[in-house]
């Protein structure tokens, strides 16, 4: 560690994986109600749960992007972190409103939550991701003023690298993204357009150039690579990520009420889409190929090489598979959705933060690397949860093509419910995947408490003998 | 290469294509907002139907159901539910869940009194006459 006050990501980190585990058990409990439908009913309804799995996915990414933010911004600018103090209470109040949160979805009611909270005042609660009561809305805009003046104070302070302005950048655009959800107009048409303002301008605008800086960093430091070659090329590609993006963000708006013409817009630009993740593969393994030296820590090179791959085919070739208006007229709203959300989260969010956890968490602990045997846990972790995501979204596309087949584009429809028990087998593969993916998780946690740091000479003389 | 394209290049590429496609975004949206009240006849939005939406939103109606295709993916669409199954349909429907039916999926009960099953129903009759340009492709949603 080169500054001391990086030594405030430590917390972040830990949380996030702690909510990554928490997650993925909501994950566990929502795939079997689609197989059992009274399973936990009626103390844990199915959206309940649901809105569980979604929201301690975003919350453990912020936990994870801020904890980022505060490794890399003091590196890159080569000063110390603004006020650690301020960065520790603010993980705190995060964590804390995130916990409450949770609980407050579990313990009461929703309507009763939203009674209890202000609602009526403001109304802000019922759509996706966006669940939260008013509290945790407000606490969320205070808790990204504490980061975006941590982080903006020490880049003014320091050295300003590329890397740090597109970081620095992406996190005041994830917080100005997130103000419109305080607007939930009346209008339920209205309401479902700028709802997209904040979901797809995070996942497929300004959260891609987070993941670009967050890769682009633990490239240079790997790879040993010209920092001018990376500054290059994560320019380039964030830029192909607002160009095709920004009027991509039509291919939401084709059957919701908006007018047509979006139809054009959204097919074509949204199919531009995936370049972006394809420019980031070929960057990666360019970065890789020219490498100047060997970094001990292996398993942090495998999550920063296998997340352009993941996120294109999460991002960009399930999110291609149903972008077309043609395609989507028919899979607008099944399970090809689900399969696309959940190889492209996790393919491009959830990897690039393992990806600098890996990097990080070891030098965080006085080390620059674990040991090999940890390695080994780490990167077996990385093969279970990547090849059990892959299963879940296969299953997710089988219960997409059935749906497609028998419901939408049937000549004699089969109503929803009837169509959703013709695609039991795929529930049961997507929970089957989902235990191995929950394994795999386990396995990954693992490695954080085998001791021991990497020595070169020790494994040298392991591999010799 | 490195002479002929430089990094300040590719960051004006980056800033100029950002900026150029933000400012075409908003004057569309602008355009769009103009059209959505006759396209989903904001005009019908009675007191009815907006107390309707507030009990569908507080209620987490779309945490299993989608409309028009978004929402969670548990339950029925919504969307033209009003013209699937009418409204003394979905107004029993609502009241008879949940069913208790081993292992069917269920709805809670929301002890919603006469009133609010009425805006309920006007809000899923107001969202059926949404012109969603043709979708979904039938009435199964």
């Amino acid at each position: 560690m080169k500054y001391s006050s990086q030594a405030v990501a430590k917390p972040y980190f830990i949380a996030a994986l702690v909510l990554f585990l928490a997650q993925i058990v909501f994950g566990l409990i929502a795939g079997l109600q689609y197989l059992h439908g009274t399973f936990l009913f009626p103390e844990l309804p199915f959206d309940v749960v649901h809105m569980c799995h979604t929201n301690l996915l975003i919350v453990w990414l912020l936990m994870a992007f801020m904890g980022a933010a505060y490794f890399i911004v003091p590196e890159e600018a080569q000063t110390e972190l603004f006020s650690p103090k301020l960065a520790l209470i603010t993980f705190w109040v995060f964590l804390v409103a995130g916990g409450l949160t949770v609980l407050g979805y579990l313990l009461v009611p929703y309507s009763k939550l939203a009674a209890l909270t202000g609602n009526a005042f403001l109304p802000t609660m019922g759509r996706g991701y966006l669940e939260q009561p008013l509290p945790t809305k407000v606490g969320i805009v205070l808790v990204a003023l504490s980061l975006l003046l941590n982080v903006s104070m020490t880049l003014i302070k320091g050295r300003k690298t590329s890397i740090n302005l597109i970081l620095v950048g992406g996190l005041w655009g994830l917080a100005l993204l997130f103000l419109p959800a305080f607007y939930f107009s009346t209008d339920t048409v209205k309401a479902s357009f700028s709802w997209w303002w904040i979901v797809h301008g995070w996942v497929e605008g300004d959260w891609e150039l987070i993941l670009g800086a967050l890769l682009g960093f633990i490239l240079i430091k790997m790879t040993g690579v010209d920092r001018e070659i990376v500054e290059k090329w994560l320019y380039i590609i964030i830029a192909m990520t607002l160009v095709s993006g920004i009027i991509g963000i039509g291919h939401h708006y084709y059957y919701t009420g908006a007018p047509a013409y979006w139809i054009w817009l959204g097919s074509i630009f949204s199919a531009l889409e995936p370049i972006p993740f394809i420019l980031l593969i070929v960057f990666a393994f360019k970065m890789l190929l020219a490498r100047r030296r060997e970094h001990p820590n292996r398993a942090a090179m495998q999550w920063a090489l296998g997340t352009p791959i993941m996120a294109f085919l999460g991002a960009g070739l399930w999110g291609f598979m149903i972008t077309l208006a043609p395609a989507q007229y028919y899979m607008h709203g099944t399970n090809f959705t689900a399969a696309h959300g959940h190889l492209a989260f996790f393919g491009a969010y959830a990897m690039v933060s393992l990806a600098i956890i890996s990097y990080a968490m070891p030098i965080l602990r006085g080390r620059s690397a674990n040991s090999a045997l940890a390695q080994r846990w780490e990167i077996t972790g990385f093969w279970i949860m990547v090849l059990s995501m892959l299963g879940i979204t296969l299953a997710l596309t089988g219960a997409g093509i059935v749906t497609v087949v028998l419901q939408r584009a049937a000549d004699n429809p089969m109503g929803f419910m009837d169509v959703q028990d013709k695609a039991r087998v795929f529930f049961w593969i997507r929970e089957g995947a989902g235990v191995c993916f929950f394994i795999g998780l386990l396995t990954y946690l693992t490695s954080f408490f085998i001791p021991g740091e990497y020595s070169y000479d020790s494994e040298t003389k392991r591999a010799l003998s | 290469m490195q002479q002929v394209f430089t990094k300040a290049m590719a960051r004006n590429i980056f800033l100029g294509g950002a900026v150029f496609f933000l400012i075409i975004y908003l004057a569309l949206s602008y355009d769009t907002w103009q059209q959505i009240p006759q396209r989903d006849h904001a005009d019908k939005m009675t007191a009815s139907v907006l107390r309707g939406k507030y009990l569908f939103d507080t209620n987490d109606c779309a945490g299993c159901h989608t409309v028009n295709g978004e929402g969670a993916y548990f339950a029925p669409e919504l969307g033209n539910v009003y013209k699937r199954r009418g409204p003394e349909f979905i107004a029993a429907w609502i009241k008879s869940q949940p069913t208790g039916v081993a292992g069917r999926r269920q709805m809670p009960d929301f002890h919603f009194k006469q009133q609010q099953l009425t805006d309920i129903v006007a809000y899923l009759q107001w969202l059926s006459n949404v012109d969603t340009n043709h979708w979904p492709p039938n009435i199964q949603g």
